[in-house]
């Protein structure tokens, strides 16, 4: 069977599916930020003083900087200090299986349609599923931990791999990188944590579901993935977010080390609120994230569907410092509406004979703000390096705005820099070729982006891209007509 | 099954269609001729339901419904098929994909079953042979880097594929070599029902010594000026059309 059979069996879903709340009693801190909400959420967790210290260091750092807003992105400025940065479901004990997890917690999987008894019989993917910021349930574990893989929640790397989390955290987004990557060094809740040994394959995607659930709940997760000397990861981030009117931040940050020959993936579709036809509500989604290829060969590949949040700043970077390391973005951003999405790439070429691709397809619909903004840097040493670059961007109507904003920096001369850009609307005369054979318009619409895109979401493993589709689908509907 | 009556269309102010005359019924194949600029493709665009065009004046009844009111999905869907004389691309959409999206909906429409990848898969085979299409243009994005030909045989799978009552056939012949053009031809044939109906628009006589036509008729200016049956199509490839100009011209003035 081919793969555009089985996606098209998947192509049917409608309305925005994930909109409820699940009534899970918060074990919360008061809203608002300061040094005493940091050694609460650190004595909450019971952290060690090192990991203390870090945080109020980046408190510090991050209360002497300024919003960034260079962003081609308006959003209400945000009251840092009505926000709660810390909410865990409650929980008595910690769960070894399923059977012990609250049922409800299993509920909202099941409606989400990633129940971990699902995923875990049929796909043999690992899940370590976060809501509202602690995990709640880990599988997998002891297949990986027989291979030496180290898959788990944040919170409890610290905990059993503490060495490791000090080596590796902040070592590729410094704490004073950025506002919000300085906010999340400060007050992050909880995330994932994966380590893959030297030489080893990871034989499964590795992936984790983010929720956001209790109202006025800044999420602040903190991903950190180290891929030792020749191993191999892919790894899923997935997420989507109830309908609430309260716009909601979400800061996260990832930070990948990759070192000789070894490679990681790092898939996303995010699918966070987008807020309500009229621009109301919807997600914050301000993310840092960034890997390095510190050791030579080394290959780093991020590839994204973004179609959710009302504001997206978000820009995964490759730092290609090993020689012949390689960095590849292929993004899709849908934006629809009001939502606002300005979304790109930094290649930055240290090593010799770098090469880095970008692929970005934007699709922009309704009143929405689609940007590109990417910026290749050759450095000095980076001999032989090479970046290919396309960016396309597909209008829908005629009140929605494209941008790219690509920048480029070149201080060797044997370096090979391309770049494409390319400026579309969907056909008049494709859509009706498609009605003319008994297609609606909607899905004409949706199946055209989707080919559009093809290049990107052929990237993603088999069931995200099935999702990517469904969301695709899901983002633009009443774009036309 | 059609019955067109006195159909005027216009785009973009222009009047391109004249009160068009036209009734075809189950089982019948009629031929459309005439010059280029004529109006041969806006006709069958607007039964087919494209917007662009916006319908002045007259009626055009499909099957007992008022075709003019319906869209150009729900045409498609109650049997109407238009093989594009220029056919778009669609990038990154395989055929397939495509055919398959179409398919069920259409399915759908009729009240029958919406297939599964397995069953689809084997419909598909079915047709393919029908009209001697490779599988591998079918999984390539549609129309993209197609040759002429591949394009037209492409239009006729589809054609086979979605079943239609009343096919619309525009220069699908153009650009076929003889080989294709027989292979084409001979895949119309086998399609013909007695309660389905053909309207074969070409330039050539050629096409209709494989697709025979009950009818043939000429249009010019915007008007069927003509119409006759295949020996009229023979006479047009030996005279050409000034014949029928100066006839036509001569009654409007
Ligand atoms: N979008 C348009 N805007 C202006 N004029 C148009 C448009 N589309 C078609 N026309 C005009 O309408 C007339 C009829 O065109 P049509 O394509 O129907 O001719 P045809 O009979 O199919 O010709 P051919 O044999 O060359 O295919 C032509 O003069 C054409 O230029
Ligand atoms: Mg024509």
């Amino acid at each position: 069977m081919s793969k555009d059979d089985q996606i098209l069996e998947e192509f049917t879903s409608k309305e925005y599916e994930h909109g409820w709340t699940v009534d899970i009693d918060s074990d919360q801190a008061p809203k608002g930020l300061n040094e005493d909400i940091i050694r609460f959420i650190s004595a909450k967790k019971e952290e060690p003083q090192w990991l203390l210290d870090w945080r109020l260091d980046a408190f510090r750092v991050w209360s002497k900087m300024q919003e960034p807003h260079w962003a081609n992105v308006t959003f209400p400025s945000i009251n840092y200090q009505d926000i709660i940065y810390y909410s865990a479901p409650k929980q008595k004990v910690q769960s070894k299986s399923l059977d012990e997890v609250d049922p409800e917690l299993l509920e909202t999987f099941k409606k989400l349609g990633i129940s971990l008894e699902e995923q875990k019989r049929l796909t043999g993917v690992a899940v370590d599923a976060v809501i509202d910021s602690v995990s709640v349930a880990t599988t997998f574990k002891d297949k990986l931990g027989e291979l030496g893989i180290i898959f788990c929640s944040f919170s409890e790397a610290v905990k059993e791999h503490p060495e490791l989390v000090k080596k590796y955290l902040g070592s590729v987004v410094p704490v004073s990188d950025n506002y919000y990557a300085a906010l999340n060094s400060a007050v992050f809740s909880d995330g994932s944590f994966c380590y893959i040994p030297k030489g080893v394959r990871c034989p499964m995607e590795l992936s984790t579901y983010f929720r956001i659930n209790a109202a006025n709940t800044g999420q602040f997760e903190r991903t950190l993935i180290v891929a030792e000397d020749n191993s191999y990861v892919s790894y899923l981030e997935g997420c989507t977010a109830p309908m609430r009117d309260e716009n909601q931040l979400h800061a996260a940050v990832v930070e990948i080390y990759v070192k000789a020959d070894a490679e990681v993936k790092y898939s996303t579709v995010q699918n966070w609120y987008p807020g309500d036809k009229n621009g109301k509500g919807g997600i914050y989604n301000l993310v840092t994230k960034r890997g390095i290829c510190a050791g030579n060969n080394a290959k780093l590949s991020w590839t994204q569907v973004e179609t959710g949040s009302a504001v997206t700043w978000k820009y995964p970077s490759c730092i290609l410092k090993g020689d012949n390391s390689s960095g590849e973005f292929y993004s899709v951003a849908v934006t629809n509406n009001y939502q606002q999405a300005d979304t790109g790439t930094k290649m930055i070429h240290i090593g010799r004979n770098t090469k880095s691709r970008i692929v970005s397809k934007g699709v922009s619909a309704g009143y929405s703000q689609n940007s590109y903004r990417g910026q290749v840097y050759v450095m000095k040493r980076a001999t032989g390096a090479r970046n290919f670059s396309q960016c396309d961007s597909l209008l829908m109507g005629n009140k929605c705005g494209a941008h790219t904003f690509p920048y480029i920096d070149i201080e060797n001369k044997s370096s090979m820099v391309e770049h494409e850009a390319t400026t579309s609307k969907i056909g008049e005369d494709q859509i009706f070729y498609c009605t003319q054979r008994g297609i609606d318009e909607e899905s004409a619409v949706a199946l055209i982006v989707n080919g559009y895109c093809k290049e990107v979401l052929n990237q993603l493993p088999m069931e995200f891209a099935v999702e990517a589709q469904k969301l695709l689908a899901l983002t633009l509907e009443g774009s036309v007509g | 099954m059609l019955k067109i009556n006195n159909l005027h269309a216009s785009i973009e102010d222009k009047q391109i269609l004249n009160g068009i005359n036209l009734k075809v019924k189950p089982g019948e194949v009629h031929a459309i001729m005439g010059p280029n600029g004529s109006g041969k493709s806006t006709l069958a665009s607007v039964l087919a339901g494209r917007e662009d065009y916006e319908v002045t004046e007259g009626q055009a009844d499909f099957q007992g419904e008022d075709l003019l009111e319906m869209s150009p999905e729900d045409r498609a869907r109650a049997g109407v098929f238009l093989a594009f004389q220029y056919p778009v691309e669609i990038p990154g959409v395989s055929t397939i994909n495509f055919m398959k999206t179409a398919l069920n909906q259409v399915r759908e429409f009729r009240g029958q079953e919406t297939l599964d990848a397995v069953s689809f898969l084997t419909f598909m085979k079915e047709k393919m042979k029908l009209v001697e299409i490779d599988q591998s243009l079918l999984s390539r994005s549609l129309n993209e880097g197609f040759s002429g030909g591949e394009k037209k045989r492409n239009e006729i799978f589809q054609m086979a594929m979605l079943e239609p009552k009343l096919s619309i056939l525009d220069e699908t012949d153009s650009g076929l070599d003889i080989d294709a053009l027989k292979i084409v031809a001979n895949g119309v044939n086998k399609l013909k029902k007695k309660d389905n109906a053909t309207i074969v628009v070409t330039h050539y006589q050629r096409l209709l010594d494989y697709i025979v036509p009950d009818y043939v008729h000429v249009l010019y200016n915007g008007r069927i000026v003509k119409s006759g049956t295949k020996e009229l199509a023979q006479e047009l490839e030996a005279k050409g059309y000034d014949w029928i100009k100066e006839e036509a011209d001569a009654t409007t003035a």
